[in-house]
């Protein structure tokens, strides 16, 4: 238990991307499972402790290390603020740092709602139709060649400062990883799976409400949480080529006063966001399928 | 229940037959098994019969009526129990009669009357990951049976569970079975299993296959662990095991 929990939350999404697999696997292994989940209940706490302990103790050592390289060789401001002058220079510009993170949350989440909404219309239409899955596969891919820091100035030029083309962008960055999770899932349906629905009289849409598409949410939300760390680097990023107000063009317009202090602020601000928003989809998945966290 | 009637399957895949011809029948309130070969198309067989695939010439009839390629005279159990994480025991066992458009409040009503039959009886809201092996395919079997459909078609219910329990599911559906009168064919390679539990046994060849042999089983019932060692069982076994390797390299 110890071992699959010490390398933390990227393991763990991948042990739900092969929860579909084992839920079919062989009876004789099914019996001990039970007794794992229930050993495992008293020390959910103590996992916490142990999967949060370990980055929290290396970030701290790096900080120290940073502050004292800073002070020790009296770097220039503008070149390396220390860490403390970063949260001290942050707290002062709080306010400023509020105003500007309320739209970029906004932006992220009206962005990564459209996404989540063309990742499920897609995923959904290409496991409906093999000619779709055939048309469209192609042009996902190729989707996630186009280079962002070559487009997202163009979007800006064809839809200008609003909240399109940054919706755009996040979009663009988001929408493949959330599809292509949802259109493995569906696909990863056991055969036998299919037959005995069929058997049953099941229709296409019955056979996809009942199993496809119950079967395909831990893949879902394993891809969700690739999507969502990308949607906030997405909404920085857009921000940085063009806007009015948000993280990425206070960034900006701080870096050209040399207050490189205060990037380093809104970077600490975008990372809590990520984390935030990466720790809301656990709660999500544990409200929308429960019954994944005993399999 | 209902008799069903195989005549003359023919099946074949590009550059592949696997049917030659598969006739056999089934009376009502019989249990039939099938084996063969590995390998020799038993698992297309059942696919044909089940209605999920069509056969390139024959027919099957149930009770005397055509029902090539369709899939409502029969109740299908795989060869997984394909529990679904996602609903309770009590909503696994219900599905198929929810996809028949049952309402939800009757189905379970019908459903938890079979649970202690079934040996189940507290598990109703427990989620398939809690129960063992061989309640798994408990399970599996109630969720087949209480469609109540004409014929079960069972595809190696027991082949995933280990040998001991495996021991303990026969005899208990050879138990359980004479309370109900289904009629049954099941898919099997295991010759103990298909003497034990069956009233005929059908032996295919190897692939494209076709009926090879049949045996009727004239052991007694209610048969339990005794019948495997009594010396008629040992017969028909070894009738079988030489029907199956014959000509097998």
């Amino acid at each position: 238990m110890v071992h699959q929990r010490a390398p933390g939350l990227v393991s763990r999404a991948d042990g739900l991307a092969q929860i579909p697999a084992r839920a079919h696997g062989r009876a004789d292994s099914r019996a001990r499972r039970p007794r794992l989940a229930r050993t495992e209940t008293p020390t959910r706490g103590v996992g916490v402790v142990r999967r949060v302990a370990p980055p929290l103790v290396l970030v701290v050592l790096l900080l120290v290390v940073w502050q004292v390289a800073v002070v020790a060789f009296d770097v220039r401001p503008q070149v390396l603020p220390s860490p403390l002058r970063v949260v001290e220079q942050g707290w002062a510009y709080r306010e400023q740092l509020w105003a500007n993170t309320l739209p970029t949350l906004q932006v992220t989440l009206v962005g990564f709602a459209v996404s989540l909404l063309v990742g499920w219309v897609l995923a959904v239409a290409v496991d409906f139709s093999p000619w779709l899955r055939r048309a469209l596969t192609p042009l996902l891919v190729v989707s996630q060649t186009l280079p962002i820091i070559a487009i997202a100035p163009l979007l800006i030029i064809w839809f200008g400062f609003g909240l399109l083309p940054k919706v755009v962008v996040i979009a663009l960055v988001t929408f493949f990883p959330i599809a292509v999770g949802l259109i493995e899932g569906f696909a990863a349906t056991d055969r036998q799976a299919t037959n005995l629905l069929r058997s049953m009289g099941a229709s296409r849409w019955e056979q996809f409400r009942l199993v496809r598409l119950p079967g395909a949410l831990p893949r879902f939300f394993t891809a969700l949480r690739i999507g969502i760390t990308y949607a906030v680097t997405g909404a920085i990023f857009a921000e940085y080529v063009g806007a009015t107000a948000g993280l990425g063009i206070f960034m900006n317009l701080q870096k050209n006063s040399f207050r490189t202090d205060l990037v380093l602020a809104a970077v600490v601000v975008t990372a809590v966001l990520s984390v935030a928003l990466f720790a809301l989809t656990y709660l999500v998945e544990r409200l929308v399928i429960p019954w994944n966290r005993d399999v | 229940m209902s008799d069903l009637r195989v005549e003359g399957l023919t099946k074949a895949y590009p550059g592949l037959p696997v049917l030659d011809g598969v006739s056999f029948d089934v009376d009502t309130g019989e249990f039939v098994s099938v084996i063969g070969p590995s390998g020799c198309g038993k698992s297309t067989l059942f696919d044909v019969v089940a209605g999920m695939e069509r056969p390139d010439s024959g027919r099957v009839l149930v009770d005397g009526k055509d029902a090539t390629g369709r899939v409502d005279p029969f109740a299908y159990m795989p060869q997984q129990d394909l529990l679904f994480p996602w609903r309770t025991v009590l909503a696994n066992t219900t599905l198929g009669l929810e996809v028949a458009g049952m309402p939800r409040s009757e189905a379970r009503e019908r459903a938890r009357a079979l649970f202690p039959t079934f040996g189940l009886a507290g598990f109703e809201d427990a989620r398939p990951a809690q129960l063992s092996g061989g309640m798994r395919q408990r399970a599996a079997l109630l969720r087949t049976v209480v469609q109540d459909r004409p014929v079960l078609l069972l595809d190696e219910p027991f082949g995933a569970l280990d040998s001991l329990t495996r021991t303990g599911m026969q005899t208990w559906l050879a138990d359980v079975r004479a309370g109900f009168g289904w009629t049954v064919v099941m898919v099997t390679h295991d010759i103990r299993e298909a003497v034990l539990l069956s009233d005929r046994v059908v032996v295919l060849g190897p692939r494209p296959t076709t009926v090879r042999h049949e045996v009727v089983v004239d052991l007694p019932r209610p048969r339990d662990l005794a019948t495997t060692t009594s010396v008629r069982f040992s017969e028909i076994a070894a009738e079988l095991l030489g029907m199956l390797t014959l000509n097998a390299v």
